[in-house]
């Protein structure tokens, strides 16, 4: 539980004036006061929090506008100089992506993905954190290991997959006549399976870390405790290090379920665009498709904004089941 | 609160600001006169291309000192469409690209990013007279113009393996490969005999492009010449589309061809015994393949010298950002002369665009043989149809294609008739 929700207020409400001995007519007493009241706390607080301010409305809010601008446009990636008439088409590009086949598969393709992905990262994410919690040797080596994938070029690890999951690939040796066929990556029932679990393995580290920095700060008197009570390691995770890490899951949640709807260089490279007949393709991959590959900026721009609104979407559904849970215990 | 103001005003200005800056898709000026100076040129950034790059460069700036030239390798992109685009709206492409693609150009031409030949007092008469006015119409925009000079074709041919055919059984000299049957029957011993991991091995990816590579070479030969579309309808609805979409299916279903991206070049690693592609490729094979190259099959056998196929052609154009035009116009004139596009063929083993191509260069092909067959073929090719939304038209074509023809998961005359209406909708929007 933090600190707010143990009522402490988050700053102090009469801070206490430096012990001074200056006699209490002193001029300049009500200036110092000024200088120190809320208000203008309220505006070192503005100004330190203004570069980040620029910086949201630079790399975040301009960029989103400009989506939308060009999403109801007739969009074309004009030259400088250049007279290229580019009218307001309304919802056009927005009717065009719906009508695509290929924009609803992306979506339940991204549906498919993020059911396998999340749940995974949750519960080995919290599962690694636990143990490597309670290592006692080489803790910096499988903290470390854990880390290296995540810290690894895509590029570097996709390749690895490839040569794991490729026609006549490692996993094909192994399995022998128990192999898929078609083969993974082609087969359009487990490539965005592979896709899912690859990329649950290299954010895994990320996750760990995250949980790992939350199992620590459970105190180690409520595991004795426990102990002495005759909770075993099960019963002890179940009922101490899930609970304390709730906060922690509802971020990692929320983080991969962002992560993962933008999913693009797994798909694109892996999978050689899209995999078989648009089995992996995802929205971020058709967005480049149609916004850059194909010059119709208009369409990449609608569905970008038909992507963020998903993001809400299912990121404001699983907030909204979480309070319902909360709600639920608490009564 | 009078900072609190000042505050919120700066903040308020701030966002006005980037949101005008983001509001601004073009602006500044573009330089339209034809006069002359350095320019800059851009061309491909493979080895034999950018050694006759550099050589042709030197020539000119040797002659002509007010009017040097700063050549470089396009930069490095996912294809040199993008890269191109991309330069074109940020209005710093170079004065002339020596790697167009006749697929990208109404795409450059909406946005605003080339400069009609046509401007040129020569423009016209200088490019029909090296192409011939009938190639050189196919270069021809929908308003009549020439955005392009078409500069050299790549005409798309079967290279086989002699090693490995031989290996198999087949005659490595002539093998039987013109009709459908042959193909077949061929790729069956190739792959049985497991000399050959896969007969041919076109990429299996969903880039716009790849049917270039697959279907339509054959397409084209199979329907005596005709592209894509033509007047503004599919042509490939038919039964010439359908024997094509079914020869690939059956590749396919028979695992003659990877349905999986291979990581390199399957032929020069001889994991394939077959690859379908132009002369360009040639230079990639010296000492690593012992090849022969043959027209691209028929389901009938159609004799060699009526095969048509894909030109795979490059053209060059001049770019709106450029500001000494006339100049970029002349080194385009000088870089694709008699004798520099005599320079192009012996240096790359591609071939220039122009009317009397095996006569003119005769010594040449009678010193280097094997080439030969590409230049006679050369004067049969089809490019892909100059029409609006091109790459998009192809896209649509490609991903129907991976689904019916390379997964099987739609019948091919199904998936033939939907892509006719859907290129037709493509190209009218």
């Amino acid at each position: 539980m933090s600190a707010m929700e143990h009522g402490e207020p988050a700053e102090p409400a009469a801070p206490a004036e430096p012990a001074e001995p200056a006699a209490p007519a002193s001029p300049a007493k009500p200036a110092r006061r000024g200088r120190g009241g809320p208000r203008s706390k309220t505006m070192i607080g503005l100004y330190l929090a203004a570069p980040y301010v620029v910086y949201l409305i630079i790399v975040y809010a301009v960029p989103i506008i400009q989506g939308f601008r060009i999403s109801v446009l007739d969009y074309v990636y004009a030259a400088p100089g250049a007279s290229v008439p580019q009218p307001f088409v309304g919802l056009k590009n927005y009717r065009e992506a719906l009508s695509d086949p290929l924009l609803r598969r992306s979506f339940l393709n991204i549906l498919e993905f993020l059911a396998i992905n999340v749940p995974l990262t949750v519960i080995l994410g919290m599962t690694l954190a636990a143990v490597l919690a309670k290592l006692s040797r080489m803790k910096t080596f499988f903290r470390s290991a854990f880390f290296v994938p995540y810290v690894t070029a895509s590029i570097a690890v996709i390749g690895v997959w490839y040569f794991l999951f490729s026609q006549g690939g490692l996993m094909d040796h192994v399995l022998g006549s128990w192999a898929p066929n078609p083969s993974w990556l082609v087969n359009s029932k487990l490539a965005m399976v592979v896709i899912a679990l690859e990329v649950t393995w290299k954010q895994l580290g990320f996750y760990v870390l995250l949980y790992l920095a939350g199992v620590l700060l459970i105190p180690d008197s409520l595991y004795e405790a426990a102990s002495i009570d005759g909770a075993g390691p099960v019963r002890q995770f179940r009922a101490i290090t899930m609970p304390a890490l709730r906060n922690i899951t509802i971020l990692v949640t929320t983080l991969a379920l962002i992560v993962g709807a933008n999913l693009f260089a797994e798909p694109y490279l892996l999978t050689g665009g899209g995999g078989p007949n648009g089995a992996t393709m995802s929205p971020a991959l058709l967005i480049y498709q149609k916004g850059v590959e194909q010059g119709e900026p208009g369409v990449g721009a609608a569905i970008g904004i038909l992507l963020t609104l998903f993001i809400l979407l299912v990121a404001g559904a699983g907030a909204g089941a979480r309070r319902l849970v909360q709600a639920r215990e608490a009564a | 609160m009078a900072r609190m103001r000042t505050f919120t005003a700066a903040l308020t200005a701030l966002t006005c600001t980037a949101l005008t800056l983001a509001g601004c898709s073009s602006g500044g000026g573009g330089g339209g006169q034809a006069r002359s100076g350095p320019i800059k040129i851009w061309y491909s950034n493979n080895a034999q291309e950018v050694s006759w790059g550099k050589a042709t460069v030197a020539l000119w700036n040797k002659a002509h000192p007010s009017e040097q030239v700063s050549g470089e390798q396009i930069p490095a992109g996912s294809s040199s469409e993008e890269v191109i685009t991309a330069a074109i709206a940020a209005g710093n492409a170079p004065c002339l690209v020596f790697n167009g693609s006749p697929s990208a150009i109404s795409g450059w031409v909406k946005q605003g990013g080339l400069v009609p030949l046509n401007d040129f007092p020569d423009g016209v008469s200088y490019i029909q007279g090296r192409t011939g006015a009938t190639v050189a119409s196919e270069y021809k925009s929908s308003d009549g113009k020439y955005y392009q000079l078409p500069w050299k074709s790549n005409p798309v041919m079967i290279f086989y393996n002699k090693d490995m055919f031989k290996a198999a059984g087949l005659d490595p000299d002539h093998p039987a490969l013109s009709t459908y049957a042959d193909f077949e029957a061929a790729a069956q011993k190739l792959v049985g005999s497991g000399v050959a991991q896969y007969a041919i091995a076109p990429a299996p990816t969903n880039e716009f492009y790849q049917n270039w590579y697959d279907y339509y070479p054959l397409y084209i030969a199979q329907s005596g010449g005709q592209p894509l579309v033509a007047n503004g309808k599919a042509t490939f609805d038919d039964a010439a589309g359908q024997a094509v979409a079914d020869f690939w299916a059956g590749v396919y279903a028979k695992n003659q061809a990877p349905k999986e991206k291979y990581n390199g070049d399957a032929f020069v690693d001889k994991k394939a015994a077959m690859a379908i592609v132009g002369p360009w490729a040639i230079a990639t094979y010296a000492g690593k393949v012992n090849w022969g190259a043959v027209p691209v099959p028929t389901s009938t056998g159609m004799p060699a010298d009526q095969i048509h196929t894909f030109a795979d052609s490059k053209t060059v154009s001049v770019f709106t950002a450029c500001k000494n035009r006339q100049s970029a116009w002349d080194f385009l004139k000088f870089a694709t002369d008699q004798a520099n596009d005599g320079t192009l063929l012996s240096m790359t083993g591609q071939m220039p665009l122009r009317t009397d191509l095996p006569t003119t260069y005769a010594s040449y092909f009678s010193a280097n043989p094997e080439y030969t067959l590409f230049a006679q073929q050369a004067s049969r090719t089809v490019e892909v149809p100059n029409v609006a939304n091109g790459v998009t038209m192809w896209q649509d074509f490609r991903n129907g294609y991976l689904k019916s023809v390379v997964f099987g998961q739609q019948p091919t005359s199904q998936w033939l008739h939907s892509a006719a209406s859907t290129v037709v909708s493509d190209i009218g929007k």
